[in-house]
């Protein structure tokens, strides 16, 4: 006899519709880095480097008003189950440009004219929304750089999976979901760097997982925090 | 309204105060409250409220002085990296005034300068100058870097700390407002003093720094007085 076990409301892994996978954060974990931090959400293993602000070199995209941010996100050819070919692609060019646009509001570039700075972002190993854990890494390691900032960047994505709306979608539920929304915010304020969305969902749908995510970033930011304050021992 | 404590450490964002406050350093006014840029301590001075960050670049301010690395010669001057976001420029006309000479004659890439910052312009360029007192070419010695928000721990107050360091390690040392430090003196002396001076660096937002920062020189350097004795014992019978 076959038992089919549903258990209400429970996701795959065993996880609450609000419930975030387990998160880690350490900052200040490169010597030679002027910033970097390191951070794990369940499966996800992201390693952040910033330099800067530093010299510029290339003429034509200084901006005589203020520094601008670069950013390379990176998949290691091991992150994954089959092996990826390394290298940039079409996914990581547009995941580096989002995040260096989710990342820019929050620093105040004004202060380093015609400089630059430089975000590395390398995905050691991937179990969705990685691009959420590199964006609330890189706003971690920014701050350890010393960089001035508004307020520190958190992301977060929420979903649909199994016609329910989810909070921070694991692996599967993002592959054979029906929508993801991944969002960055400045939790001070509550201002969105960054949302985007893949599949569909109603407007009532997405009020909801916008919401949820907006509460998933609030809790990742604690996190934040306490992982810079504990870099100076605390 | 007031919702930190002097020297607690703060993050961006961290609203500190409120209303009848004034903002310092590594801190902007949103509305009426402020709130910290930087990671770091919380100083308090009658109202004003700054927060000395933990890690920071240098940016290059008139009148400062600091230590700079030639990496180029130009038909009239000399480019130098003072470890900054900025180069610095150092003009011919600095050096040698109305005279020409070949540049290269004087200083060449790779020669270690210690410099006046004569003028920052608004789209940061870095003039530099070599008029004034100590100001020159460095010969031997090694260069160390530390955080330039540390520079005034590493000096200490009226110099007690870095006046500490060359009492027990007799090398003469020179510290730049970039965070650039140059120390000559016996190899095994350089050793320890690179060796405090980044335990300086890494210990700064700590207190009781200077005690122990005391314990440690006569620490590393008692050991080498006790070496030297032994050494002039085995000497005298022969």
């Amino acid at each position: 006899m076959i038992i089919i076990i549903i258990n209400n409301n429970k996701r795959a892994d065993g996880r609450d519709f609000n419930e975030l996978r387990p998160l880690k954060i350490e900052a200040g974990v490169l010597e030679r880095a002027d910033g970097s931090a390191y951070l794990e959400l369940g499966g996800n293993k992201v390693l952040v480097a910033v330099y800067g602000p530093r010299e510029f070199y290339i003429r034509r995209m200084q901006r005589p008003d203020r520094a601008i941010i670069r950013c390379r996100y990176n998949m290691a050819p091991f992150s994954v189950e089959d092996r990826k070919r390394p290298g940039p692609d079409r996914r990581s060019v547009e995941i580096s440009k989002i995040t260096s646009e989710a990342l820019k509001p929050a620093v105040f570039l004004e202060k380093f004219p015609r400089s630059t700075i430089d975000v590395f972002i390398e995905i050691l190993q991937a179990e969705g929304g990685t691009r959420c854990a590199g964006i609330t890494a890189a706003s971690v390691a920014l701050a350890d750089a010393g960089l001035p900032m508004k307020d520190l960047i958190v992301s977060c994505a929420a979903g649909k999976a199994n016609g329910q709306v989810v909070l921070d979608l694991s692996e599967i539920e993002d592959k054979e979901g029906e929508a993801d929304l991944p969002v960055a915010i400045m939790p001070r304020t509550g201002e969105i760097t960054l949302l985007q969305m893949d599949g569909h969902l109603t407007p009532e749908e997405f009020e909801k997982a916008l919401d949820l995510a907006i509460e998933g970033c609030n809790k990742i930011n604690q996190k934040q925090k306490e992982a810079i304050k504990k870099r100076y021992g605390e | 309204m007031i919702f930190v404590k002097d020297k607690d450490i703060v993050i961006p964002g961290d609203i500190l105060a409120e209303n009848e406050y004034h903002t310092g350093r590594g801190t902007f006014k949103e509305e009426n409250k402020i709130c910290s840029s930087v990671v770091g301590l919380i100083a308090i001075r009658n109202k004003k409220i700054s927060v000395i960050p933990l890690q920071s670049k240098y940016i290059p301010k008139k009148g400062d002085v600091v230590i700079g690395e030639i990496t180029d010669i130009r038909f009239s001057m000399w480019n130098l990296d003072i470890n900054s976001p900025y180069s610095g420029i150092l003009p011919a006309s600095e050096v040698f005034g109305k005279e020409k000479r070949e540049l290269n004659s004087v200083f060449n890439v790779g020669d270690v300068l210690f410099l006046r910052v004569v003028d920052v312009d608004e789209v940061k360029k870095v003039k530099l100058g070599l008029k004034g007192r100590g100001l020159g070419k460095f010969r031997d010695g090694i260069l160390i870097s530390i955080t330039p928000t540390k520079v005034p721990r590493l000096i200490g107050k009226k110099g007690s700390m870095i006046n500490m360091i060359k009492d027990h390690t007799k090398c003469e040392i020179v510290v730049g407002q970039n965070g650039v430090v140059w120390v000559k003196g016996e190899p095994a002396m350089e050793r320890i003093a690179e060796k405090v001076i980044k335990t300086i660096e890494k210990e700064a937002h700590t207190s009781g720094l200077t005690d122990r920062v005391r314990d440690m020189l006569s620490e590393l350097c008692g050991e080498e007085k006790e070496e030297t004795p032994e050494k002039e014992n085995k000497e005298l019978p022969e």
